[in-house]
């Protein structure tokens, strides 16, 4: 291995022990690989998005493919600096306007087309478990999708049959509460194994 | 001019998308338009980005000016930000041959290194982190106060039982035909039913919400002034 490759897994080895040095108290170190991160993070971003998107989407095609009508958004951009100084503020709102209108338009459609059609449909359909109707796990679905609904309905008090359906809804929402719970735990620890891994068989490793 | 000048780009912008929908994109002038109604959009949310930067370097950099207590953490800051930014803008051609690999965001350039060998394994330590703080969350809420609290605990338990191969093992062995019941009626019957009832709410709630900007009802994105 050499020295370059061991002064990689030490400068990763330095950066995880920095972190996982919170879980004993909030720190100097902690704090200095937290403000590294967020800087990394923001210059990341902003190279990105400076060649993906100025460069390659602004300026080549403006400059040369002569499609000059994308200085609109360019301007429209420009603008949105204006958030930088408080009496220029309003200029922000036209480049953030047409963004909030564009994703509306978007937003409208898509959602009420793949998203409550589609959910509608989904659920209207007989479920199948390996190629078989199920009609016992279509119930289910009906049922704790109906039950969730009415549980999130707060326009009448939960009494009577709408408190009884809510109460089932309660019941259906912390069953996959709980799958989600464990799903995320798992995802967790499985960084949790591969970080303790590194540390161990990468960074242990340089000293033997 | 102010207020108007917004409500009605919104409008305008947002109708040209909402009628595209309707049509192919291919062979008309609404899905043209909406094509490049996107590519306008990517290129202003580009420069928001720019400007989310730019605030970060500004407020840290002022702290460091003023020598605020911690200055020298804000100074961390404003250093990654450029240690990043800056190679990533350097041309490739700007440089001797044999360092001009180092230039840019291609693979082997020090944007690159910088990603692999210091932001993945700190954004990964980060999130490894919490697997501690969501076990003393769980600690405190899973104590079986109630019965649905009791339901949450059990349910979170065999999901991660059976997400492992021992796990597995020990449910196959109380019951062979535990895992596919749990697969089945838990994560693709109970499971799912709720998401899809999570997802016709959030979906209806986006959809008024989007209604609410086209119409100039929603303007709290403007901001004041």
């Amino acid at each position: 291995m050499s020295g370059w490759e061991v002064f990689q897994i030490w400068l990763g080895a330095f950066l995880t022990v920095a972190i996982f040095s919170f879980m004993y108290k909030d720190n100097p170190l902690y704090k200095a690989a937290e403000h590294i991160f967020a800087g990394i993070t923001a210059g990341y971003y902003v190279a990105l998005y400076l060649d993906t998107v100025v460069y390659q989407q602004l300026w080549v095609p403006v400059t040369h493919n002569g499609r000059v009508w994308l200085i609109i958004p360019g301007i429209l951009g420009i603008f949105m600096f204006g958030r930088l100084w408080p009496k220029l503020t309003w200029l922000a709102r036209f480049g953030l306007a047409f963004i909030m209108g564009t994703t509306a338009g978007v937003f409208l459609a898509s959602e009420l087309h793949g998203n409550v059609l589609g959910q509608m449909s989904g659920t209207m359909q007989i479920q199948q478990v390996a190629g078989q109707p199920n009609y016992v796990l279509t119930a289910l679905v009906v049922i704790g999708l109906l039950a969730t609904l009415i549980y999130f309905y707060f326009s009448k008090p939960h009494t009577g049959v709408l408190g009884v359906t809510a109460s089932v809804g309660i019941w259906f929402i912390m069953v996959s509460f709980g799958a989600h719970f464990g799903y995320t735990v798992m995802g967790r620890v499985s960084l949790l194994i591969g970080r303790v891994y590194f540390l161990y068989n990468d960074w242990i490793g340089t000293m033997r | 001019m102010r207020t108007t000048v917004p409500v009605a780009i919104a409008f305008v912008s947002g109708i040209i998308m909402l009628v595209s929908f309707f049509f192919r994109t291919e062979d008309n002038v609404f899905g043209d338009a909406s094509q490049q109604l996107l590519i306008w959009s990517s290129i202003i949310g580009g420069f928001s980005f720019l400007l989310g930067a730019i605030s970060i370097v500004r407020v840290n950099w002022r702290n460091v000016r003023l020598k605020k207590s911690g200055w020298g953490y804000n100074l961390l800051t404003v250093l990654a930000v450029f240690a990043m930014l800056v190679p990533a803008l350097i041309k490739k051609g700007w440089l001797p041959e044999s360092m001009a690999h180092l230039a840019g965001r291609d693979a082997g350039s020090i944007y690159d290194w910088i990603f692999i060998y210091v932001a993945t394994p700190m954004s990964q330590t980060m999130f490894a982190v919490l697997a501690f703080y969501i076990a003393s969350a769980a600690y405190r809420a899973f104590r079986a106060r109630s019965a649905e609290a009791t339901l949450l605990l059990i349910t979170a338990s065999l999901v991660m039982l059976w997400r492992v191969p021992m796990g597995e093992a020990l449910l196959n062995s109380i019951h062979p035909g535990l895992p596919g019941w749990i697969n089945t009626y838990v994560m693709s019957g109970i499971n799912l039913s709720v998401q899809r009832g999570i997802l016709l709410g959030a979906a209806l709630g986006a959809a008024s919400f989007s209604l609410r900007i086209l119409l100039g009802i929603e303007r709290t994105y403007m901001g004041r002034g």
